[in-house]
């Protein structure tokens, strides 16, 4: 038990420099991979808590896919870090009354009654990627499928939007290759050998 | 073995420790090993497709040139890591560890024979998957900290071909979890067991083959290195590394090349489990059935074959285009396993699951 709560403690340490990290360091590669740090070390916390399906979906998708895709896009732009310093004084206490009312905000959720649950008597399933893929696929198939359409109908408007035809870009059609037929492409000519007086 | 040590170690050491202790002689017993046949691979790759384009090979160092990795290592031992002017030189130092951790800590939930494995986790398949994505930050932050355009546009290259072809891997995991019903690797090759014929290749020869492909370009190998090419952007993500810097990628890149290949036999060739299952008459002499029967050593022989195959792959293939790479992996390979999967989701549903 000592052991997992000095690992505990580790990591909750890691995650809470993380996400200080990433709201105060000036490079903004340096504050994406600190979001990165504190993503792998929240899903290292959920392996603790036995959650272990949730936590390596979260590396699986967050670190793993999303936060990929972040760090393209940053290091991508040529970003000049002196104008993010500008103002830092002037934007401070309305940062700092934002964070206050979200604070209040989460502790009055946490204390509501949906949280107030007394510990499960049954012990824990031992596979809970198992538990949950029943939960899923049974009782709350419904709302499952509808997020799963809705997420997919956001994925393909997003390319049509973005989708744009250029009739001039030149592309390979590899079927059309493929079935090139030598008549296509090369032409035998039948023609008399010449001699030297022609010549 | 490892019981003998807990009491020896129990004797004078609190159980926690004891338990640490284990551990970190487990990941030893499977890191030297690892490390060893990295740079073995790199010697036979040299030696074969040297013998496919009729030259003769390393043959210097030792007999047959069998000291070469040493030599090799001692040179890059011995080189200086030269960290570029106007580099980030943290980040640049941190990215080689950033893309070994992954590939060799993966290995964690390899089973190597029937309970031979570091961590037995139920959901070792995830655990893979989540840590195989881990990889590319590696090549990335190197591509990105060490100033230099070719780096940067081969981290980018890189790092969009490993994030497309993440998805049809995972789509072909997704055919074998059905078919074991198990997300642990240990569970996997046991559903395999009985014969030939009961390994997963057969049923899943789609997914088998898509999942090999999709590994080739994982590892960034030929024909899919084109973060790599050299005619365009001189080495890659890995230009400005010099020294163990650089033999760090490299070791890396050997080592997921070991783990695609043990996991290509783990999931379709059944892993540990013999050929010759079910031949009573051979697993059942005393002498030759060690061999012919189940063993670590069949898994060795099917990883040997898989990099056999990605030695070949390099010596034969041209290099793939970079929009062709992309049509590849998600206009051929991803509706090649979501189809596959709907026709297993519909065997397995109508009945068929023994035979599948």
């Amino acid at each position: 038990m000592i052991f997992e709560q000095i690992i505990f403690y580790l990591f909750s340490a890691v995650l809470i420099a993380a996400a200080v990290g990433m709201v105060t360091v000036r490079n903004p590669v340096y504050a994406a991979l600190c979001l990165i740090l504190s993503f792998f070390t929240s899903a290292a916390l959920w392996l603790l808590l036995e959650a272990e399906f949730l936590g390596l979906v979260l590396v699986l998708v967050y670190v793993g896919a999303v936060m990929v895709l972040f760090l393209f896009v940053i290091m991508m732009l040529d970003l000049n870090t002196d104008p993010l310093k500008e103002g830092f004084a002037k934007y401070a206490p309305v940062g700092f009354g934002v964070a206050a009312v979200i604070a209040v905000e989460m502790i009055m959720v946490l204390q509501s009654a949906p949280f107030q649950i007394a510990a499960p008597t049954v012990p824990a399933p031992e596979n809970n990627t198992e538990a949950l893929g029943m939960i899923l696929y049974t009782d709350y198939v419904y709302p499952f499928e509808i997020a799963a359409v809705i997420l997919v109908v956001a994925i393909m408007a997003a390319i049509v939007l973005t989708l744009r035809r250029r009739p001039d870009s030149r592309k390979q059609d590899i079927s059309q290759q493929v079935q090139v037929k030598r008549a296509d492409r090369v032409r035998l000519v039948k023609m008399k050998s010449e001699t030297k007086e022609q010549a | 073995m490892m019981e003998i040590l807990a009491n020896f170690f129990g004797a004078f050491l609190p159980v926690w420790m004891v338990t640490l202790l284990l551990i970190l002689i487990k990941v030893v017993a499977i890191v030297l090993p690892l490390i060893l046949l990295v740079a073995y691979a790199t010697y036979a790759e040299r030696k074969i497709i040297g013998f496919m384009q009729v030259r003769v090979g390393p043959n210097r160092v030792g007999f047959k040139g069998l000291l070469q990795p040493f030599a090799d290592m001692f040179k890059l031992i011995f080189k200086e890591i030269v960290v570029p002017a106007k580099s980030n030189r943290f980040l640049f130092l941190i990215a080689p560890l950033l893309a070994m951790g992954p590939a060799f800590a993966a290995w964690a939930v390899i089973p190597f024979s029937d309970g031979m494995v570091l961590a037995d986790v139920n959901a070792g398949l995830l655990f893979l998957l989540a840590l195989t994505s881990l990889g590319i930050y590696g090549v990335i932050i190197a591509g990105w900290a060490s100033n230099s355009k070719y780096a940067q546009l081969s981290a980018m290259r890189l790092g969009a071909q490993m994030v497309s072809y993440e998805i049809a891997m995972g789509f072909a995991l997704v055919g074998v979890l059905m078919a074991s019903g198990s997300l642990n690797l240990g569970d996997i090759v046991r559903a395999q067991s009985g014969s030939v014929f009961s390994w997963f290749v057969w049923p899943l020869f789609g997914l088998f083959v898509v999942y090999f492909i999709s590994g080739v370009a994982e590892t960034n190998r030929a024909p899919f290195d084109v973060a790599e090419g050299e005619s365009e952007i001189v080495a890659g993500f890995h230009v400005e590394y010099s020294g163990m810097a650089f033999s760090i990628f490299f070791l890396a890149e050997y080592a997921n090349m070991w783990l695609i290949a043990a996991l290509t036999s783990l999931l379709f060739l059944g892993g540990w489990l013999s050929p010759f299952q079910g031949l009573t008459f051979l697993t059942d002499t005393p002498v030759i059935g060690l061999f012919f029967g189940d063993g670590i050593h069949w898994l060795l022989l099917k990883a040997s074959f898989f990099m056999l195959l990605f030695f070949w792959f390099r010596a034969t293939f041209p290099r793939y285009r970079y929009d062709q790479i992309m049509r590849l992996g998600w206009k051929i390979l991803i509706p090649v396993t979501l189809v596959w999967i709907f026709a297993e989701g519909l065997a397995i549903a109508l009945g068929w699951k023994p035979w599948l």
